[in-house]
């Protein structure tokens, strides 16, 4: 039986959260933390918590697994669980819903800031806006985010100050918009953050590449729009 | 765009820079004094050391950089503990105080420096 502490807060009936003990029968296989969270579903219907694709593509089920921040989905026990003993927690920094639902109002406002879209004023072609190969490849590791914020809510950085500091998610997603060479807005884009908290908040200490769940580095995109603003600014 | 009128230079580019620059002083400056120091010092030579301008210009220099870098640093530290979101207007207050109780202390040590470098 694995021993699993879960964090449970309802705002309408709890007046704080609590961690509550559960028993899981995994059969002894070695199963993702979703199938668990499934299981303790089955034995109590209150528990909350967001899934949808149950293949690390969706984005959904980013919780926090023994202090480590990652997709329910595709983290199997074995990467995770130590003496038996399974510790989940919503994904921390932001206000909980409920359970393992968080807000991810802040989260989103910051993307929404880097405006995450191509910008391009000249006409549209008839077909499509084209790149050379070479080019495509540049925003190889940074399109392939899918949002679910493991990265920036184990960011102290952005723990303390969420509505200045862009954040990990945020910046990969800038920097895939600055590396675009379809993209025009490059001086604009750029202007938007250079300001001491959204992009130099950042000191590098990496969290965000150690619990990526697929394998991206922002703090490597982080560097390359420091370079780009030094080379601007210099 | 976030505006801060209390960071260094009031552009995180230009702090960041300074701090990158200011560091590579100071660690030049430690390296020069502990290989001094290790070479062994009695008090007229480390006198004959200090009497060189240009020990005294590299000395204000280091100085002046442990300042910059301090002011970079804590401000980062301030920002980020003593805050409006974390505890209110108190927030605010707090991190004004300790950023003028900084500035003093930095202020107070550069001049002082410059009375030892040049004053002895």
């Amino acid at each position: 039986m694995l021993q699993v502490s879960i964090y449970r807060y309802n705002p309408e009936t709890d007046a704080e959260p609590y961690m509550q003990e559960v028993q899981v029968d995994t059969g002894g296989k070695d199963i993702m933390v979703l199938d668990v969270l499934e299981l303790i579903k089955a034995q109590d219907t209150t528990v909350a918590y967001r899934r949808s694709c149950r293949e690390g593509v969706c984005g959904s089920d980013g919780v926090n697994m023994n202090g480590k921040n990652g997709l329910a989905c595709i983290t199997p026990l074995s990467e995770t669980v130590r003496n038996n003993k399974l510790v989940l927690r919503p994904l921390p920094g932001l206000p909980v819903v409920r359970d393992l639902v968080v807000d991810m109002g802040m989260f989103y406002a910051q993307y929404e800031k880097v405006q995450p879209y191509l910008l391009n004023d000249s006409p549209a072609p008839a077909i499509e806006r084209l790149q050379s190969p070479e080019d495509r490849e540049k925003l190889d590791g940074l399109y392939e985010c899918i949002l679910c914020a493991c990265c920036s809510t184990s960011c102290p950085s952005f723990w303390w100050n969420p509505d200045r500091f862009i954040g990990p998610a945020g910046l990969l997603q800038a920097y895939r918009f600055l590396a675009d060479t379809r993209d025009t807005a490059t001086e604009e884009r750029l202007s938007r953050l250079d300001d001491p908290f959204s992009v130099f908040r950042c000191h590098g200490i990496q969290n965000c590449v150690n619990v990526c769940p697929k394998g991206l580095n922002p703090t490597r995109a982080i560097g390359h729009i420091r370079n780009m603003l030094l080379s601007r600014a210099t | 765009m976030v505006t801060a009128v209390t960071s260094m230079g009031r552009s995180g580019l230009y702090d960041w820079l300074m701090q990158r620059v200011t560091a590579v002083i100071l660690l030049a400056y430690f390296l020069l004094v502990g290989w001094v120091l290790i070479g062994g010092v009695d008090y007229a030579s480390w006198k004959a050391l200090y009497s060189q301008t240009w020990m005294r210009v590299f000395s204000l220099l280091a100085l002046l950089s442990l300042g910059i870098h301090a002011w970079v640093g804590l401000w980062a530290v301030f920002t980020d503990y003593l805050t409006e979101r974390l505890m209110g207007t108190t927030g605010n207050v707090l991190r004004l105080l300790a950023q003028v109780v900084c500035a003093i202390v930095m202020f107070t040590y550069v001049v002082w420096g410059i009375q030892i470098l040049w004053g002895f």
